[in-house]
């Protein structure tokens, strides 16, 4: 039995009568790229939000690696090993690309309240190889504040794993690429994943991307899970075919 | 009608708009198709003033926007229905339409509402009170109090149920058989086949093509290249 | 007490709500729209008061004098606005808040002086309302028949502003722009002058405030002062922007202030601010205002492209002069200069706040202020020796500001901005009203360092290791990894969230590091002078430092200690050649926000760049 990482177990979020998230469960197993999809307004950034901390729950439980994280704030869900992604990019504008992977690295290892040394020098090996993962060391100096879109996913991506997480949320993640730019960052996310045996779950829209990375594909829709499987039978699912891919105008 | 002339445009401090160029002649649907984060919104927003236009001209019935005021460009004759919509929550159904109300125009409450009966039963509502397709037509409405001769709509099929969408289509074809010119943007490549007669598509700030929307599906790859789904 | 006393109390309550609401809805009403905190809004109510004064006493109408100069005086303080926002706000509404927040500030000196060139310094009692100057008796006990019109006219302003809101097209509009302005402009509406508009109107009516005050209670040169600070605390109460909120505010605060002298006299200062605190940490949108749409820390716009670095042989030649020169300056120079010390660090203690941490503190001065009477107390009433107490006054600084930052830091923006406010105006109050150990309004004196050190050289040298020195560090913090977090948090807090950063936490440890660095300012102020004194903690020792910073540069850290210096000297070279240097400084300073809207530093940095 493969390990599973992540259970999340009928929660529920509401927004003034309106069900954002109606009910969702998912178990996802360690290794996997598991795609999450439907229609603006589904629920999946409330998910996401829900998931890390950002939102609270009205109703469910979310256990991961066997503890149960509901109701933790975003700061100790990311000391656990969860980490995310925003689907309008969110990095910090007025540092500099490397300072905002130092930023992250900083908080990792618990020195984010040290006072009396300089920052320059601190975490710059480390943070510079995450850059040199996702090809923005070129870029280090640059301010975030002034960086190309599809370079500040990557910067969002190289934030995202500065705490070696178990598991990556991926809002988005090639929202406004180019094609070309959109499958290499997928490829390379997916590289990465393997090679530190992560567990990713991404939104995206682009269905190229989905069934070219994912392993798995859930649809949710009005806040429900509607389908969940191979990318092979989510295509086939009619009911998905009805609300998401379809002709339907 | 509508001439943008090569505009370089920024958002904030990131340069968006690569000198684009597009037209919009009396009386057409034209439709802006592109990804998220594509400038579509941005190209709409240049018109209004909204952003920072750096170079390039826009041209509304010979006249040129740039460095005219954002109300001023509305009073000449330009409408914009945002992407997000922003109804006033605070206010009546009523309230949000007079915000734009203008003395003797050919518009309305009564006729705004005889295009959409649905508000005038909502009237003393308050606009955060209604439903995502409510908002919407809402919003298109208390645009049309401004009287525009052209309309520019950004994403208005966004978020909607089909059946919404489905109405949200003869609306805007209805608006083309008053006479008036639109300019929509759309990630939904259907939605502009049913109400646009021509096309363009940007990507990163520039046009990569502009014809008709058969031309557009008889080209798979191009479709394939910049469009979603 | 018997019950008719408390009656009649309550209603003497009522009547300074009545007051107060005027004030303060059209403080609120100016912020809603324009988003500008107009500081000047209790300027205009004192310039009002004084103009009514005047045009009773020159009209020849008989009894209905003061009644035509009431209404004379509220249109003349709505015409004062409308040359303010068309000659001066209307430049600045692109600029970041602060310095919106810097140019009302600058007409708060220069109205002030005005009125002193125009009216004096001497309290003038002004004309009672004629037919209305007796009293009443309700429940056996007298009350004046004025307050009772005062009870009766405000729900009448108060339904004629509804009136105006939700019964007419320009209500609409303001409502709209209340919540999207931009909006407002796209379907066709002028911005600018629905802006007049509001800010001539809210003039006004804090105009007839000022005007309506006149019978009440005599005209001094600190009214101003006096009313702004309350009338923030019923807009925030009340919830900013909100009208209605500020009518129930103010009866609130009113009646509150009225109860407070009456039964706590001791405590009646901090009552209306400790309500404030236990409102804004309740509902920290005040009782009937909304969240912003998107929350930005006043400190937005703050962009590191403007990071100006002094270089480092520049400031190694500074600190060389600071050494060698003041022995050979006379002692006038040196005492400057060791103000200057003081006050560039107090100002880089409060840069780390708003700077680095993005929160603008209106309080600081309780920082200031706990230094330096914890320097006093500790010397005085501990019998510790001056070095020892010198050296603990930072950490009773520091303690008081882990106390308050604690409900602070759970603020956003304008509301965090008030709450600091109101904890500076309790500590304030405490220090006054607490006679038997702070010595209330006599201060502490001979506050001295001992003999050896009492020389204005020997002094300047201690305060130069402890103000140089403080400033290094801090200047160490803000490039630590604690400083580069703080500015994380700033820039996106979320994103901060969501990478492991507690972003409270570290926000308060700032409170407590800006506190302490605050504290050994203002103990090094008290040995300077010698003694320790409310004002130490007042409102306009809040406001001197962040003048200074925005002054110097909210983006660079050394723009702190450029903006003391200018200001130190300013203040002294003027305060020299004339008597009226609030509204020399005002008007440079107004110069300044209009040439320089993004501080000196900031400027600089720009050209360099080009």
């Amino acid at each position: 039995m493969p390990e599973v990482v992540l259970a999340v177990d009928g929660v529920r979020k509401s927004f003034g009568g309106v069900h954002a998230v109606d009910g969702v469960s998912v178990a996802l197993e360690r290794g996997e790229i598991r795609a999450l999809i439907g229609p603006n307004g589904a629920g999946k950034s409330t998910f996401f939000d829900i998931l890390t901390g950002q939102l609270r729950a009205d109703a469910g439980a979310v256990v991961f690696r066997g503890e149960r994280i509901s109701g933790l704030p975003p700061h100790a869900i990311w000391r656990r090993g969860i980490s995310r992604t925003f689907q309008i990019t969110a990095t910090f504008g007025t540092l500099t690309v490397l300072e905002n992977v130092q930023v992250a690295r900083l908080s990792a290892t618990g020195r984010s309240l040290e006072l009396l040394r300089s920052a320059g020098h601190q975490e710059v090996g480390r943070s510079a190889e995450l850059l040199a993962q996702v090809g923005l060391l070129e870029q280090a100096d640059r301010l975030a504040g002034v960086l190309a879109y599809g370079d500040l996913k990557k910067l969002e991506l190289a934030i995202a794993l500065a705490n070696d997480p178990a598991l990556l949320l991926l809002d988005e993640p090639t929202a406004g690429m180019a094609p070309a730019e959109r499958g290499a960052l997928m490829a390379l996310t997916a590289a990465i994943a393997r090679e530190r045996d992560l567990t990713v779950l991404f939104t995206e829209h682009d269905m190229d991307v989905v069934f070219s990375t994912a392993d798995r594909v859930m649809v949710l829709h009005q806040g429900r899970v509607i389908a969940d499987g191979t990318p092979a039978a989510v295509r086939a699912d009619r009911q998905v075919q009805a609300v998401y891919l379809g002709d339907d105008l | 009608m509508l001439q943008l002339r090569e505009v370089q445009a920024y958002y904030g401090r990131s340069h968006v708009l690569y000198g684009v160029s597009l037209e919009a002649r009396l009386g057409e649907v034209v439709c802006l198709l592109g990804r998220n984060g594509a400038g579509k919104s941005t190209t709409l927003k240049s018109v209004m003033g909204l952003v920072d236009v750096t170079a390039g001209d826009i041209v509304f019935e010979g006249r040129s926007l740039r460095e005219v005021p954002t109300h001023e460009i509305t009073r000449r004759g330009v409408g914009f229905v945002p992407e997000d919509r922003r109804i006033f929550s605070d206010l009546s159904v009523r309230e949000n339409l007079e915000v734009g109300a203008r003395a003797g125009g050919a518009w309305t409450v009564e006729r705004v509402c005889a295009l959409f009966p649905k508000l005038a039963s909502l009237d003393h509502q308050r606009g955060g009170s209604l439903s995502g397709g409510e908002q919407q037509m809402l919003t298109i409405a208390r645009t049309l109090m401004t009287n525009p001769r052209l309309l520019l709509l950004d994403e208005p099929s966004e978020g909607l149920a089909p059946v919404i969408v489905r109405a949200l289509a003869d609306t805007i074809l209805a608006l083309k058989r008053e006479g008036l010119t639109i300019v929509l943007s759309e990630q939904n490549v259907k939605f502009a086949r049913r109400v646009a007669d021509r096309a363009y598509i940007i990507e990163k700030g520039q046009i990569k093509f502009a014809g008709s929307l058969a031309a557009l599906d008889a080209d798979e790859g191009l479709r394939r290249a910049y469009l979603s789904v | 007490m018997s019950p008719s006393l408390l009656l009649i109390q309550g209603l003497s309550g009522l009547a300074h709500a009545m007051v107060l609401f005027l004030i303060a809805s059209g403080l609120s009403l100016i912020f809603g729209v324009t988003r500008i905190v107009n500081f000047a809004h209790g300027s205009f109510y004192m310039l009002a008061a004084y103009l009514t004064y005047s045009f009773a006493a020159a009209l020849p109408l008989g009894p209905a004098s003061f009644y035509v100069a009431v209404v004379a005086a509220a249109l003349a303080t709505g015409l004062v606005g409308l040359v303010i926002e068309v000659g001066l706000l209307r430049r600045v509404y692109r600029a970041p808040e602060l310095y919106q927040l810097l140019l009302t500030f600058a007409l708060v000196l220069v109205i002030a002086d005005v009125v002193r060139l125009g009216w004096g310094t001497e309290n003038k009692t002004g004309p009672t309302a004629p037919g209305l100057a007796g009293s009443v008796r309700i429940a056996g006990q007298l009350f004046a028949t004025y307050d009772l019109a005062l009870i009766v006219l405000g729900p009448v302003v108060a339904l004629v502003l509804w009136w105006l809101f939700y019964r007419t097209r320009w209500g609409v509009l303001i409502r709209a722009a209340t919540q999207d302005r931009e909006m407002v402009a796209v379907l066709g509406v002028d911005q600018a002058r629905l802006f007049t508009s509001v800010f001539v109107l809210g003039s006004c009516l804090a105009g007839l405030g000022g005007a309506l005050q006149v019978p009440r209670q005599a005209l001094t040169n600190v009214m101003d002062t006096t009313i702004i600070t309350e009338a923030f605390v019923v807009v925030v109460v009340g919830g900013m922007g909100s009208v209605p909120g500020a009518f129930l505010a103010a009866i609130l605060i009113g009646v509150i202030d009225a109860f407070g002298v009456l039964l706590l006299p001791k405590a009646s200062l901090v009552m209306i601010f400790v309500v404030m605190a236990v409102v804004l940490i309740a509902r920290p949108w005040g009782l009937l205002g909304r969240p912003e749409a998107q929350a930005r820390s006043a400190g937005g716009s703050v962009t590191a492209e403007a990071r100006a670095i002094v270089p480092a042989p520049l400031v190694l030649a500074l600190v060389a002069a600071l050494v060698v020169v003041p022995p050979f300056l006379p002692r006038f120079h040196v005492l400057v200069l060791s103000e200057i010390l003081i006050f560039a660090l107090f100002a880089g203690s409060l840069h780390l706040l708003m700077g680095t941490g993005g929160m603008v503190s209106f309080g600081h001065a309780a920082t200031f202020g706990l230094g330096a009477y914890g320097a006093a107390l500790l010397l005085e009433r501990a019998r510790l020796p001056m070095l020892v107490a010198f050296a603990l006054a930072p950490v009773v600084a520091a303690a008081g500001a882990a106390l308050y930052g604690y409900f602070c830091v759970r603020l956003s923006s304008i509301y965090f901005a008030m709450l600091t406010l109101a904890f500076a105006q309790i500590a304030y109050a405490i220090v006054h009203q607490w006679y038997d150990v702070t010595g209330g309004d006599n201060g502490l004196l001979g506050v001295w360092p001992p003999r050896w050190l009492a020389s204005p050289v020997r002094y300047y040298y201690l305060a130069l290791v402890a103000c140089a020195g403080g400033l290094a560090l801090l200047a160490v913090i803000g490039r630590a990894p604690f400083g580069l977090t703080l500015r994380a948090a700033r820039d996106h807090a979320r994103r901060a969230e969501a990478v492991g950063i507690d972003v409270r936490r570290h926000q308060w440890a700032a409170f407590v590091v800006a506190g302490f660095f605050g504290g050994l300012a203002g103990a090094a102020f008290a040995f300077l002078k010698g003694s320790v004194f409310p004002n130490y903690l007042a409102v306009p020792m809040s406001v001197e430092p962040l003048v200074m910073v925005l002054l110097g540069g909210v983006q660079a850290f050394a723009g702190a200690a450029v903006g003391a210096a200018i200001y130190k000297v300013l203040d002294t070279v003027v305060t020299w050649y004339t008597d009226y240097w609030q509204l020399v400084i005002g008007l440079i300073l107004v110069t300044l926000v209009v040439a320089f809207p993004r501080g000196v530093l900031g400027v600089l940095a720009e050209r360099r760049r080009a």
